[in-house]
């Protein structure tokens, strides 16, 4: 092969695996030290740079060095604001020494070109925009620099400033990517405030119900968390339960407040809030899906006795199912002003008997798991301070606030503390949810009888 | 970065001599472990560098420039740097960029070590 032909091939296959290389690559730092390598090998530079100039902030910092002792330098700060001027030149080969004797030269390149004490220098520009620069010391060969050298560096150079130009839009879009997720987080939260404030109006016109919304809500979060939904859309089921209820502000507070159980009359006027909300909320643009209509079929039923609309089946959402049975945990584990709040075993009957009928399996089977994921843990903190060999306790399931307001009693009859720990947890864990709400009741009825 | 990539550059250390086996690292970024090992070996006071490039197929602008680091590293405490066993292809290309102003060649290791213990025992 002859020199020429070996040279060109040694080049050009420098200048294809750096375009390979700035096309690849994600690491700027990386990419930036493996082109310096590259520019330098091509014509065999003993020494160089790469700088990267931050037009924004006007200061040069050195991206990658050779032989330049760039670990040392530090950022350097263009405060005359003349650096950005090299870009008006465009992609050129510089002596350095003779740049800097011109007037007007940027004092902060020559304070770095000391520092580098590089002989030449390659503006790195796109669209006459100053990005970087590229320093470059002698040959090895000790030769000046030919028109090839110079066509050859200025390519890479191009390349470079092409790969510099990438990072700043990718950088730029990052940054705008973050501002528009802070502004749609900041919104979010307003719209939760809202739609809270709304839960909190809602339950006011009945002091019957205080907390219900909010309940239902935690509910609905709760089951659709076990359900396995996405983070998402489970805060999509906390807003539906929050707000299914909205139409209540449309009905006569005596009917909502009437300490007796309403007439046909007043009964038809209650029934016209799951419509009314879903009038209320269908003009708001909901960053959840199906708010309006989680409001409008909360009563509908399974087997299609239910309201406004005689869903029946699979005609009715999993969402929508969700909000139903939350708003009827609540109903049954919250004193009324016609009936005082049932015990565990009723609800349990309760949800037994309209399982398939009233509510979807699958969402029963969740709100179980959760409660006893609660009465878990509850369990578990309350283990912690049991005393002696036979303990008697009263596990509130929930967080000890009223998120789930059932009660359970448990009697521990194990020797000691570790052991009933041991094996009151082996023994559960073995058991499915429905054995377990079982099995919380036996052992509540077996203590009322001690 | 392959498992190959990760494995240790192979060397050893002759007293003030050593051997820096540059396998097939120099054509790419992990090749800049043969340029630490070298300056490694300098810096523990060794004054004689052999690179074998017996292993090595391909030196591409990341290789030359990698190895004028080398150079630069050797000739910064006065070493000798000795390259052996470079293929003719690899011998041409250095020659077209000048490095064969800074370094000896040799025909394989034992030569390359014979020449540098001949004229480290003229200079004692």
């Amino acid at each position: 092969m002859s020199d020429l032909v070996q040279k060109l091939a040694h080049t050009f296959g420098a200048l294809a695996e750096l375009g390979q290389e700035i096309s690849e690559s994600n690491n700027l730092e990386v990419t930036a030290r493996t082109s310096l390598h590259m520019v330098l090998g091509s014509v065999a530079i003993m020494r160089g740079a790469i700088a990267l100039y931050d037009g924004r902030n006007c200061v040069l910092s050195i991206l990658a060095g050779r032989g330049v002792g760039s670990e040392n330098i530090d950022p350097i700060i263009c405060e005359d604001g003349s650096t950005a001027s090299l870009g008006l030149g465009g992609i050129r080969l510089i002596c350095t020494q003779e740049a800097m004797n011109t007037s007007g030269f940027p004092a902060a390149v020559s304070k770095l070109l000391n520092l580098v004490g590089a002989e030449n220098m390659i503006p790195l520009v796109v669209r006459g925009n100053l990005l970087g620069l590229l320093f470059l010391g002698e040959k090895a060969s000790g030769e000046p620099f030919s028109t090839d050298d110079r066509e050859i560096l200025c390519a890479m150079a191009r390349h470079i400033a092409v790969g510099l130009q990438e990072h700043n839009n990718r950088e730029e879009l990052e940054s705008r990517a973050r501002e528009i997720q802070s502004l749609y987080e900041g919104m979010r939260a307003i719209y939760k405030d809202t739609v809270r404030a709304f839960a909190v109006a809602i339950d006011c016109k009945d002091k019957y119900t205080q907390g219900h919304s909010e309940r239902v809500g935690r509910y609905s979060e709760i089951i659709a968390r076990e359900l396995g939904w996405p983070e998402e859309e489970v805060e999509g089921m906390a807003v539906a339960g929050y707000l299914h209820d909205i139409g209540k502000l449309v009905v006569d507070r005596d009917i909502i407040n009437a300490p007796y159980r309403i007439d046909a009359k007043q009964s038809s006027e209650l029934n016209r809030h799951p419509g009314a909300g879903f009038e209320i909320l269908s003009p708001i643009r909901h960053p959840y899906a199906d708010i309006p209509l989680m409001a409008r079929h909360h009563h509908e039923r399974l087997d299609g006795r239910g309201y406004p609309d005689g869903l029946t089946g699979e005609q009715i959402p999993l969402g929508v199912r969700i909000v139903t049975l939350a708003d009827s945990f609540d109903a049954m584990t919250t004193d009324r002003p016609y009936r005082r709040r049932r015990t565990l075993e009723e609800v349990i009957a309760d949800l037994r008997k309209n399982t398939g009928s009233q509510f979807s399996v699958e969402v029963v089977i969740a709100l179980c798991r959760a409660l006893f994921n609660e009465g878990l843990h509850a369990i578990e903190r309350k283990l912690s301070w049991l005393q002696g060999p036979s303990a008697k306790t009263r596990v509130v399931v929930g967080d000890g606030t009223q998120v789930i307001a059932a009660n359970v009693n448990i009697v521990f009859t194990e020797h000691d503390n570790t052991i009933a720990r041991g094996c009151v947890f082996s023994d559960l864990l073995r058991q499915s949810p429905r054995q377990w709400m079982r099995r919380c009741v036996r052992i509540r009825s077996q203590q009322s009888k001690i | 970065m392959s498992d190959a990539d990760l494995s240790p550059v192979r060397s050893r250390n002759l007293g003030e001599l050593a051997v820096v086996y540059a396998g097939d690292y120099l054509n790419k970024l992990s090749g800049e472990r043969i340029e630490r090992e070298c300056r490694k070996q300098l810096e523990s006071g060794c004054r004689a560098l052999v690179i074998n490039f017996k292993e090595t197929e391909l030196v591409n602008s990341i290789g030359v420039s990698i190895l004028l680091g080398v150079i630069d590293a050797a000739g910064n405490v006065g070493a000798k740097l000795v390259f052996s066993d470079v293929n003719n292809h690899t011998v041409q290309l250095f020659e077209m960029l000048g490095l064969t102003r800074h370094v000896a060649f040799a025909a394989d290791e034992a030569e390359a070590l014979s020449s540098l213990r001949c004229a480290t025992s003229r200079r004692a």
